[in-house]
């Protein structure tokens, strides 16, 4: 299944040359400029949408007519109604009215302009925020779908970037997008009235377009290289960063501050580097275009001018020339920057569609079952029917495993690392589906069950507990957000949680930390377990889930889990013998196939592989005075 | 800053106001051109030879001057952009390395009161936005102020109305432009806030997804970032409207500016007053204006944001780490490494009071071992952490070698202080790097040995690339039990003279850690050891055992001699000892 995992964005793979690592991470940042699959991907999301985005773009185009027809007022102005002022007291009075019309006329574009300029840009702006929001929840909402295996084999940070980095570039994309439209149509605009106004003058003025689309096509490579290396070591000072702040503690406790730091600021030494060097290439441009604009401006005096002596042409055409010539290499240049946009949003778009292309491997069958609704007595039945599973191809990690629990028994799983305990347990929930076999719970094999419905049926406690931002309460409450207080410290009571629990400033209400970190880890498993019973489920899994919590607790666990099995059906990982003594039978896994069940003593009896175990976790305790025979 | 940059920002200054200045003078030189073009042919009619020869060369050098004053504006302009976006690196640069710093110091007790991804997001975001208003923004205002100040001067001198009218639209786009700041500010700071819960919510689920899934728990989740993206969705499209309202008044006061220009300068063209060519510069000299009025709106958007981002910036950098080293402290002189705890109390401020120790007394030297037993949240993990200072102790004291470690420098405190941790951070470098994180360099044979020590070399050495193999994100993961002994390894190469282990061996199973504790066994005597775990057998051949209970110790003794006590309120080992050892017994029933 690796064909389905992410390329990292960011590329920090050792390569074998800086060159060339400097290279490939290039293509992945800045890829190829339009990818058709993604464009028309993208334009899926924005069909609910389309009206607002017609509409924009005419608003755009009005606001860009509206730009164009300035110049033309004054040319007006200066060649119709100031020149009509010739000739005595009557004819001013008519330029005046002429004057007048014209500036009329120009406050009415004035507030078209004002009009179209704040429907477009809100318009675009909301519309593109919009389609940030939707294509953040698909993937968002895809995620929820999408395979363990997946996740397990993804970074939350890589995922995050995705989520936040990627779907931003696209809305500035689309944004920027609907602008070049306006552009593109400024810049046709503005070379029809002027070629209109003039052919000659318009043809010699534009003679500096060529130049200036010369000088970019020379300069832009140059200056790309410089910016994705600019882009490339900002992204190694901000994971810098990020690990730093992720694993302080352990830089402080080994007293490694000097040397990261030492290290942060090479970093960040190379980042202001390359970033200087990015804005000197980009600032090159500034002068270029000034001087060209300075030439464009010059030809139309010198030519325009003469042409203005000669009598073949008048004043105002010549000045709206030059109003034109000044706002000419704003679209060109705005045109140019929307191709590494462009790029940008490829890129970013490959990465999106990447997450939303991981297909959903677990999908509710048609009519499939729900659980929930036909509770009866067999559903704590659990059965495994000749499971082989793995998560790398080729590489079993279950093989031909069967066996069945009835309901209200309990059963624990033992055997060394690596056994296939753990994936046992995922393959009861159905978090992977089995290569062979059938895995049953009430004699109904789990794929034709609602996942829905299987999550509400089976409790688990994992291996790591995992609690969320929140309050005590609501993380205990987890997955009932109904559940009363009541039932709440109930379960909170009963795994020996509730004393620590009340001592906290404002008990359960006590908002914890990140992952709880303000809590130990005994307690946090503790809180994890509270959280299995309080989900009231017919089937509860431990997945080791005493491993941090001393032995009185564990008892007092093993107690309440006692009275919580009854009428449930159980399985227990445990590394530790006391948690699984409990058990109603044992199976001994090794290698993923089992190789003895039984009772505790049965086992014993048999002087197997549990055997070696049970001896092997109590070894320690051989050399003790109390315990020789 | 100004004084920081004593060089490129005077130099800065002087760029802006010479782009102002060859800008400014774009409209003269374009101006006196039509003049040349319509006066001559208006008083010659197009006839007389050596007027029009005349003209035509005043043409030519209007021309010359206005390439030659729009490539020194262009020079100018590159000169100020580039000392801008160098003054903003620069600033960037320091701001940045000082935020690492900080954070580097900054003690556990304000970790754990922060969460990471809002830390991370600070630097990465918010010294962005900060860096950015720098650059652009500040350099920008100014630039705007020259141009419009130094032209209101220069064509107001020219024609009084004319030019109060070319700059009339500045107060009124000034008023907006507060109004729009004003409002934006609030709104992104609403933005932001909802934004980094968003972020967290998001990196929760995906972190714990298996929890997630467990629970069945999706639609909930769902339901949870929907309305979470809701709540940014709204600011974010108020600031839209909020800027755009602003900005597109601001324009059209511009524009209605120049309608004046055109109206008032059209009638005196028409009475004769002035010259159309006059009247073009004032209307090419309201278009030099246009531009930065455009950009006055991203300035403002950048200030609101540059403003709320370096709020959050300086909340860090002016927090004082609660731990430091004492003005002048002398480094610790380390002799029998004799550790003791001083009736020793301790409560995390303002969080978990079950966290708090109290009456904690105990000394240990070289050669010793320590034991800590007792439930979750006993305080046992607080113990260790105040011993390389952590956390500071709220009353006692705790000395090594008779010096109070407040008294003493922290780097020489924690170099001969090792505390093992149960939750291990993997740094995403090779194996090797891991291990001599603490002592970057390390010789390979002192990787090797402390791997070994710790029962992780044969793992290591089977992996096909060794020691250079990746760990943390994106390489190998290991188990529990692996990190932990990679862990141990860390701790272990750096020799430290006092060394916690910390619950350190949950995750391992017991012949391991039996094999790892024969093998520290040689080490342990020059250096005083603490272990803390649930499993007796790892701490019971410990010189004293402390019995932890709601951060009091209420049984001490040595193995033998807390099997002995009796007593109502005693036997709390004991009775731990007989359930751990009720698995030996049957074990050995059963044989």
């Amino acid at each position: 299944m690796p064909d389905n995992a992410l390329p990292d964005p960011v590329a920090a793979k050792p390569a074998a040359t800086p060159r060339k690592h400097a290279a490939r991470a290039g293509e992945e940042i800045f890829a190829k400029a339009i990818d058709p699959r993604v464009v028309a991907r993208f334009f899926g999301f924005l069909r609910p949408y389309r009206f607002m985005i017609v509409i924009s773009i005419v608003a755009v185009l009005v606001f860009t007519l509206t730009q164009i027809a300035v110049p033309l007022v004054i040319r007006y102005v200066i060649d119709k109604a100031l020149p009509a002022a010739a000739g005595g007291l009557a004819a001013r009075g008519n330029a005046v009215h002429l004057l007048g019309l014209a500036v009329g006329g120009f406050f009415a574009v004035a507030l078209v302009n004002y009009a179209s300029n704040y429907c477009q840009q809100t318009w675009v702006a909301v519309t593109a925020e919009r389609v940030l929001i939707d294509m953040r929840r698909a993937m968002y909402s895809h995620l929820q779908q999408v395979s363990l295996s997946f996740m397990d084999r993804t970074q939350v940070g890589q995922l995050m970037s995705r989520l936040q980095g990627d779907v931003g570039a696209l809305q500035e994309f689309l944004e920027s997008s609907i602008f070049a439209i306006g552009d593109l149509a400024l810049l046709i605009g503005i070379i029809i009235v002027l070629l209109a106004m003039d052919a000659e003058l318009g043809l010699l003025t534009l003679s500096v377009v060529p130049i200036l689309v010369l000088v970019r096509a020379i300069w832009l490579p140059a200056a790309k290289r410089a910016f994705l290396r600019a882009r490339e070591t900002s992204s190694i000072v901000n994971s810098a960063l990020a690990e730093n702040i992720n694993g302080v503690r352990t830089v402080q406790e080994m007293s490694r501050e000097g040397f990261n730091f030492a290290a942060f600021r090479e970093k960040a030494a190379e980042n202001y580097r390359t970033h200087l060097r990015a804005t000197r290439l980009a600032q090159v441009m500034v002068p270029t275009v000034d001087t060209l604009t300075g030439a464009a401006m010059a030809i139309v005096i010198l030519v325009g001018g003469n042409r203005v002596l000669e009598g073949t042409l008048e004043v105002g055409v010549v000045v709206a020339f030059l109003f034109y010539v000044q706002r000419f290499f704003d679209p060109i240049r705005s045109l140019t920057m929307q191709y590494s946009v462009m790029q940008q949003a490829t890129a970013s778009g490959q990465r999106i569609f990447e997450v939303l292309d991981v297909p959903v491997d677990l999908k509710d069958r048609p009519g499939a079952i729900d659980l929930m609704k036909s509770r009866n007595p067999g559903e704590g039945t659990v059965e495994f029917r000749n499971v082989t599973f793995g998560y790398v191809a080729g590489l079993p990690i279950l093989k031909n495993v069967s066996f069945s629990v009835a309901p209200g028994e309990t059963v624990a799983l033992v055997g060394p690392t690596g056994s296939g305990k753990t994936s046992t347990m995922a393959l009861l929930h159905r978090f992977y589906d089995v290569w062979e076999g059938q895995v049953l719970i009430g004699g109904r094999d789990v794929r034709d069950l609602q996942q829905e419905s299987l999550g509400r049926h089976i409790a688990m406690v994992l291996q790591e507990p995992f609690l969320f931002t929140g309050s005590v309460i609501d993380n205990i409450r987890y997955r009932e957000a109904l559940a009363s207080r009541e039932v709440v410290e109930r379960a909170a009571r009963a795994v020996g949680a509730h004393d620590f629990i009340a001592r906290l400033p404002q008990g359960y209400d006590t908002v914890l930390g990140q992952r709880g970190v303000n809590l130990s880890i005994g307690q946090r498993q503790l809180l994890s377990f509270a959280r299995a019973i309080v989900a009231d489920a017919g089937i509860l899994i431990l997945d080791e889930a005493t491993a941090s919590v001393d032995s009185f607790t564990e008892r007092a666990i093993q107690t309440a889990l006692e009275k919580t099995l009854v009428g449930r059906t159980g399985l227990i990982i445990a590394h530790r013998l006391a948690t699984i003594r409990g058990a109603d039978r044992i199976i001994v896994l090794q290698e993923g196939r089992i190789v003895e069940q039984g009772t505790h003593a049965q086992l014993l009896a048999m002087g197997g592989l549990y055997h070696r175990l049970h001896a092997m976790n109590v070894a320690s305790f051989d050399d003790l005075p109390a315990n020789r025979h | 800053m100004a004084l920081r940059y004593r060089v490129r920002f005077p130099a800065a200054v002087l760029a802006v106001i010479g782009a102002a200045t060859f800008q400014l003078l774009i409209p003269r030189f374009l101006g006196g051109a039509i003049d040349h073009a319509a006066s001559m042919l208006a008083a010659a009619g197009g006839e007389d030879a050596t007027l029009i020869a005349a003209a035509k060369s005043a043409l030519l050098g209007s021309a010359l001057m206005v390439l030659g004053t729009a490539i020194m504006r262009g020079v100018f302009t590159l000169a100020h952009n580039y000392l801008a976006e160098s003054i903003g690196q620069s600033f960037g640069y320091e701001l940045r390395l000082s935020f690492f710093e900080k954070l580097q110091r900054l003690s556990f007790s304000y970790h754990d009161r922060i969460h990471s991804g809002d830390l991370i997001t600070r630097g990465m975001l918010d010294i962005e936005g900060v860096r950015r208003f720098i650059e652009s923004g500040v350099m920008r205002l100014f630039q705007l102020a020259v141009l419009i100040g130094l032209g209101a001067y220069l064509y107001m001198g020219q024609d009084l109305i004319l030019g109060a009218l070319c700059v009339s639209f500045v107060p009124f786009a000034l008023w907006r432009g507060v109004v729009f700041r004003l409002r934006v500010r609030a709104l992104w700071r609403e933005f932001q806030e909802r934004m980094s819960v968003l972020t967290r919510i998001m990196e929760e689920n995906l972190a714990g997804i298996r929890v997630v899934r467990a629970f069945a728990a999706q639609k909930h989740e769902m339901q949870k970032f929907d309305d979470w993206q809701q709540r940014t969705l709204a600011p974010a499209i108020d600031m839209v409207r909020v800027r755009y309202f602003n900005t597109s008044m601001m324009t059209f006061s511009y524009f209605v500016a120049m309608g004046l220009v055109l109206w008032f300068g059209g009638l005196r063209v028409i009475d004769g007053q002035i010259t159309v060519g006059e009247l073009t510069q004032f209307l090419v000299f309201m278009t030099v204006l246009q531009m930065p009025v455009r950009q006055v709106g991203m300035v403002i958007n950048g200030y609101a944001r540059a403003s709320v981002s370096g709020a959050r910036m300086f909340e860090i950098l002016d927090l004082e780490p609660a731990i430091r080293d004492r003005q002048g402290a002398p480094a610790l002189k380390i002799g029998a490494a004799a550790l003791a705890f001083e009736n020793v109390s301790f409560s995390y401020q303002g969080f978990a009071s079950e966290h708090t120790v109290e009456g904690i007394t105990f000394a240990i030297e070289a050669g010793q071992t320590l034991g800590i037993v007792g439930p979750p949240g006993s305080g046992k993990s607080t113990i260790a952490h105040l011993i390389p200072r952590f956390y500071d102790v709220t009353g006692g004291r705790i000395t090594i070698d008779g010096q109070d470690i407040r008294e003493v420098t922290l780097d020489s405190l924690r170099a001969q202080v090792g505390v093992v941790q149960q939750d291990t951070f993997l740094f995403k470098t090779e194996v090797r790097e891991n291990v001599c994180y603490g002592e970057p360099g390390a010789e390979d044979d002192r990787v090797v040995e402390a791997a070994d020590t710790a029962q992780l070399h044969d793992y290591v050495a089977g992996l096909p690339e060794g020691y250079d193999t990746l760990v943390g994100e994106r390489g190998l993961s290991l188990s529990g039990g692996q990190r932990q002994r990679l862990s141990i390894a860390r701790s272990v190469l750096l020799t430290p003279r006092i060394i916690v282990f910390d619950d350190s061996t949950a995750a391992i199973d017991a012949g391991t850690e039996l094999r790892i504790r024969e093998s520290l066994k040689e080490l342990n005597r020059s250096r005083a050891t603490i272990i803390i775990s649930h499993r007796l057998s790892s701490l019971m051949h410990a010189d004293e055992i402390l019995f932890l209970e709601e951060g009091r110790i209420v049984e001490r003794g040595s193995h033998a001699e807390l099997l002995a006590q009796q007593g109502p309120h005693l036997g709390r080992y004991r009775r731990l000892f007989d359930l751990q050892m009720g698995l030996a017994r049957d074990n050995a029933h059963a044989r």
